[in-house]
C-alpha cells in the first residue's frame, strides 16, 4: 500500500487547531451569506439545513478514525475529538438556529414540535445525548473515567444512527443524499460488528508472516 | 374560523405589470416574443387584464418565486427546477380535455393564450410551511370547462403532468421521487370556483419552466402541490381522481388539502408559514397561517358540514 506520507510530529498539536479553524468555515460562511441576505429563498432554513448536514457529516467522519487505522493503519486519532466536538457545535447551532432565527423562539410550538414530531424527537435526543460526550471530551475526563469512558463514548454510535434517520425523516421524500448517509452510518456501525474478528485474524496473519517468511513467499 | 376577506381593488386602480417591467426584463421579453419558440420564450410578454382578486401584501419578489420551487419532474432540491429545466420546451403544447365531456377536444396552446387572460395576486402556501405571494397570469378553469360541456355524471377533474424524461432529468435514472405522471385533482364545484386558474404567466410574463410552463394550475386555498404544472391532460370523472402526494402518503396529503393551521401535517406544524423573500435572516418573516389560506369568505361554503380534520 502507498504510504501516506506522515505529518512531522511538530505539526500534530497545529493541525488539530486547524481542523477547528477549517471546521468552523462552513458554518461562519453560511452565517455571513445569510445575514448579508445572500442565501437564496428560505435562508433561515437554507442555513439551518446546512448546519445539521455539516453536523451529520463531521459524525460521519468521527466514527471513521477507527476502521481507517483498521484497515489501513493511518493513524488520526489525534483529530477525533476535534470531529466529534464540530459535530456537537454543529449539532448545537442547528438546534439554536432552529430555535432563534426559525421558530423565534416561539417556546410552546418548540415544545409541541420536540413531543409531537418523531424526527424532531430523535434530532433532541440526539443533541442530548452529544451534550456527556462534549463534556467528557478532555484528557482528565478520559484518566478519571479509565473504561467507562469507552462505555460512555459508544454512545456516538447511537447518535449519529439518529443524525441519519432524523435527516431521512425529515423530507418528503428519501433521496440520494439521505440514502447516502444512512449507508455510511450503517457501514461504519456494521465495521464494529465484525471489527473485533478481523484484527485478531490480521493479527494472526502477521505473527506467520513474521515467523514463516519463506513460507508466505513461497505460497505467493 | 375567522373570516378574512381579501381587499377588493377597483380595476382601475390596479397598475399592469408590464409597466413595472425594467428595461431589461423588458428587452429580455422582447427578445423572448422575436424568437418565438426557442428556450427563451418562456420571458415572452404576456397581456392580462387587471382583476379584482388581488391579495394586499408585498408581492414576493420574482428572483424568489422563480428560484425557489417543488417540481420533482426536475430534481427534489428547491434550486433544482430552475437549474435543471434550461432543456425543457413548453412550446408547442396541447392539453387534451376528455372523460365525462360532451366535447372533448384538444387544446393549443395558443388557442388557451388567446382566453381573457386576467392578472390574480394570490396567496401560495405550500405544505411544507412557507409561502409567498404571486401574481399570476391565467384564465378561469370554468371557462375552459364550459367549452367540453362537462356532462351530469362529471364529480371530478383529474390533472396530468407530461411525461418527458429527456427533458426532465427527475423523470429519468436510478432515484425517481414520484410514479409519474404526477397527478392530481379536484371535485368539479371546486374546480368551477372563480378563485380556481389556469396559469400561463407570472410576473407580466409566460411561465418560466420551472413554474410549470406553459400552463399550471393554481387553487389558491389549498396545498401547493395541488397546483400540477405543465399539465397535458384534464379528465372529467365521476370518481375522485388518484393525486400523486395523496397516494404517496396519504397520511400526510389528503385529496383536498385545504390550507388549515388547524390540521397539522404528522411532522410538522401548520399553525405557521414562513414567507420566502421577507424578513431577511434576523426579522420576523413567520406568520400565522390563516384558514383557507385567507379565502375563508370565497370557498368555506364548499365545504359545509364536512369534517376538515376529518377529510384533509
Amino acid at each position: 500500500m502507498a504510504a501516506i506520507p506522515l505529518l512531522p510530529k511538530r505539526f500534530h498539536g497545529p493541525s488539530v487547531w486547524a481542523l477547528y479553524a477549517l471546521g468552523f468555515i462552513p458554518a461562519a460562511l453560511a452565517f455571513y451569506l445569510g445575514a448579508t441576505g445572500q442565501l437564496p429563498g428560505n435562508a433561515v432554513k437554507e442555513f439551518e439545513h446546512l448546519l445539521g448536514l455539516w453536523a451529520l457529516r463531521f459524525l460521519v467522519a468521527t466514527l471513521t478514525i477507527t476502521p481507517l487505522r483498521d484497515l489501513f493503519g493511518l493513524n488520526w486519532l489525534r483529530y477525533r475529538r476535534a470531529l466529534g466536538l464540530l459535530a456537537f457545535y454543529y449539532v448545537l447551532m442547528h438546534f439554536t438556529a432552529y430555535m432563534l432565527l426559525d421558530q423565534m423562539l416561539r417556546i410552546p410550538a418548540i415544545v409541541a414540535d420536540i413531543a409531537r414530531r418523531p424526527f424532531i424527537t430523535i434530532g433532541m435526543a440526539a443533541l442530548i445525548m452529544l451534550i456527556p460526550l462534549a463534556l467528557t471530551s478532555n484528557n482528565w475526563s478520559i484518566r478519571k473515567l479509565g473504561q467507562r469512558w469507552n462505555k460512555l463514548h459508544r454512545l456516538a454510535y447511537v447518535i449519529a444512527a439518529a443524525g441519519a434517520l432524523h435527516f431521512a425523516m425529515a423530507v418528503k421524500v428519501v433521496g440520494p443524499k439521505q440514502m447516502l448517509y444512512i449507508f455510511l452510518v450503517a457501514l461504519l456501525l456494521a465495521w464494529r460488528a465484525v471489527r473485533t474478528p478481523f484484527l485478531r485474524w490480521k493479527r494472526q496473519r502477521t505473527a506467520v508472516t513474521r515467523s514463516h517468511p519463506a513460507t508466505q513467499k513461497a505460497a505467493g | 374560523m375567522p373570516a378574512y376577506r381579501p381587499p377588493r381593488i377597483a380595476a382601475s386602480e390596479i397598475t399592469p405589470e408590464r409597466f413595472f417591467l425594467d428595461r431589461r426584463s423588458f428587452l429580455a421579453a422582447a427578445g423572448g416574443l422575436v424568437l418565438g419558440g426557442a428556450s427563451v420564450a418562456h420571458a415572452a410578454e404576456l397581456k392580462a387584464s387587471a382583476s379584482p382578486f388581488k391579495v394586499d401584501e408585498a408581492l414576493t419578489p420574482e428572483k424568489d418565486v422563480t428560484s425557489y420551487n417543488n417540481f420533482y419532474e426536475f430534481g427534489t432540491g428547491k434550486g433544482d427546477p430552475a437549474a435543471n429545466s434550461g432543456g425543457f420546451k413548453p412550446t408547442p403544447w396541447s392539453v387534451k380535455v376528455d372523460g365525462l365531456v360532451g366535447k372533448p377536444k384538444e387544446f393549443g396552446l395558443e388557442e388557451l393564450l388567446a382566453l381573457p387572460l386576467e392578472e390574480r395576486t394570490y396567496r401560495m402556501r405550500c405544505v411544507e410551511a412557507w409561502s409567498m405571494v404571486i401574481p399570476w397570469i391565467g384564465f378561469s378553469l370554468a371557462n375552459l370547462l364550459d367549452k367540453v360541456e362537462p356532462l351530469g355524471s362529471a364529480k371530478y377533474v383529474a390533472f396530468e403532468t407530461v411525461v418527458r424524461p429527456e427533458e426532465m432529468p427527475g423523470q429519468s435514472g436510478y432515484f425517481q421521487p414520484l410514479p409519474w405522471p404526477y397527478r392530481e385533482g379536484l371535485r368539479l364545484d371546486e374546480a368551477r370556483h372563480p378563485l380556481t386558474i389556469l396559469a400561463v404567466g407570472l410576473y407580466g410574463k409566460t411561465l418560466p419552466n420551472q413554474n410549470g410552463a406553459p400552463i399550471r394550475l393554481v387553487v389558491p386555498w389549498k396545498y401547493g402541490f395541488k397546483g400540477i404544472k405543465s399539465i397535458v391532460r384534464i379528465s372529467l370523472t365521476e370518481t375522485a381522481p388518484p393525486c400523486t402526494w395523496n397516494l404517496a402518503a396519504p397520511d400526510e396529503y389528503g385529496f383536498y388539502a385545504n390550507v388549515n393551521p388547524a390540521v397539522d401535517h404528522p411532522r410538522w406544524s401548520q399553525a405557521t408559514e414562513n414567507r420566502i423573500g421577507e424578513g431577511g435572516f434576523f426579522g420576523s418573516n413567520r406568520r400565522d397561517t390563516l384558514p383557507f389560506n385567507g379565502y375563508t369568505e370565497d370557498v368555506a361554503g364548499l365545504y359545509a358540514g364536512m369534517d376538515l380534520k376529518v377529510n384533509f
